[in-house]
């Protein structure tokens, strides 16, 4: 398996200044305390925080595997002659029918 | 403001913007006029440093690229209609590096998706897409042979088909016939019925979740928080996964595909799942 970059695209600590780290720690305060016995809420935010971790989480797997094996795209003649380890043919006279 | 900008940084001749989702699933192609070939855009060098969400009118979400505010392929300013969402797609834009990835910003393609409706679908025509894939549905077509397979679905898919028959008291069974099952119109008419009562945010992403589990019945189970992205993703692939398992994994086409799936799957359910939910908090006082 592809070995995965830093799992912090933001360097160290500084992931608690996220938006979207504190929004999720505020939504789990928020239906924290309930007077109810069985809380729905809970388990919704538990349910789309852990959906939200699978969408970063595979995400970022993706790319990873994306940037080593997905084709880079049409180059123009020389270098794809280069690849192969041939060379173009030069006329310094020009081939004829130029003008 | 942002179109100023794209004109000033017109090296490649390219237009800026995000791809959106069209109903085959597609990817929504521009093509480049100065260019020597047509290509299609997918990558972009990143403009901005900083992404921050503000409140716009109407209670709608704005998305703000430095000083700049978001746009939709369409030319309409971007807007989500509660925070959550807009904190996912600000953190998509947060996460690019130097070069700007748009395949890989599934919930900004869904918003915009909804937003400029380039197809110019109505909530109709989407249900009736939507319901097509359940005469075909994944969970529906079982194979004959060879048994462990067979065993493997009946297993795995058994449980889910049970629940959805009881949630929604619908008959739909499965067949190991070529033509699939027979689903009888009162099931539809449930159905039908049941998607006309979401919002078309909603039907967007989970018409979108249909089209990528190929089954109307997982899309349900997921979206009813029954499975989880995973689990759903792994029932989707189930057949994939056997042979996977008898003839070896191929890390750039099996994995690939594993993880471009879960990602594209778990952000259209969470997009529904934002997008038809709504919230209040009641704050009550201890009596003493």
């Amino acid at each position: 398996m592809a070995s995965l970059s830093s799992p912090l695209s933001i360097k160290g600590p500084e992931y608690k200044h996220s938006l979207a780290y504190n929004y999720v720690l505020d939504q789990f305060r928020k239906k924290q305390i309930t007077g109810e016995r069985c809380c729905l809420a809970q388990e919704e935010a538990l349910y789309a925080s852990h959906s939200y971790l699978c969408l970063l989480i595979s995400t970022r797997q993706h790319m990873a595997l994306y940037d080593i094996y997905h084709g880079k795209g049409q180059h123009d003649t020389e270098e794809m002659s280069g690849i192969v380890g041939l060379r173009l043919p030069t006329q310094p006279g020009g081939k004829g029918w130029e003008k | 403001m942002l179109r100023n900008l794209v004109r000033f940084h017109n090296c490649l001749g390219h237009a800026f913007s995000p791809p959106t989702v069209c109903p085959r699933g597609q990817m929504f192609k521009l093509l480049s006029v100065n260019s020597k070939s047509y290509s299609i855009i997918t990558e972009r060098k990143k403009f901005y440093e900083d992404v921050s969400i503000s409140h716009g009118e109407g209670g709608m979400f704005e998305i703000n690229l430095d000083r700049r505010k978001l746009k939709t392929p369409g030319g309409k300013l971007f807007t989500a209609p509660n925070e959550a969402l807009a904190i996912a797609v600000a953190n998509e834009w947060d996460t690019q590096k130097d070069m700007l990835k748009f395949y890989s910003m599934h919930m900004t393609t869904l918003c915009n998706t909804a937003l400029d409706n380039p197809t110019f679908r109505s909530k109709d025509q989407m249900i009736t897409a939507a319901l097509k894939y359940l005469e075909t549905d994944t969970i529906c077509y079982r194979v004959e042979e060879p048994p462990s397979l067979v065993e493997l679905q009946n297993n795995e898919w058994d449980p889910v088909l049970n629940w959805i028959e009881d949630r929604y008291n619908v008959v739909i069974g499965s067949s190991t016939s070529i033509l699939g099952p027979e689903i009888p119109q009162a099931t539809m008419d449930t159905f039908r019925q049941h998607l006309g009562s979401y919002n078309f945010w909603s039907l967007t992403g989970l018409e979108y979740v249909i089209t990528q589990l190929k089954s109307v019945v997982l899309a349900f189970a997921l979206i009813d928080k029954h499975i989880t992205v995973e689990q759903a993703v792994l029932l989707s692939r189930l057949e994939e996964e056997f042979q996977i398992g008898h003839w070896g994994n191929v890390e750039w086409a099996h994995d690939v595909d594993l993880y471009e799936l879960r990602s594209r799957t778990a952000a259209g359910a969470l997009f529904v799942h934002f997008s038809s939910e709504s919230s209040t908090v009641k704050r009550k006082l201890m009596q003493d």
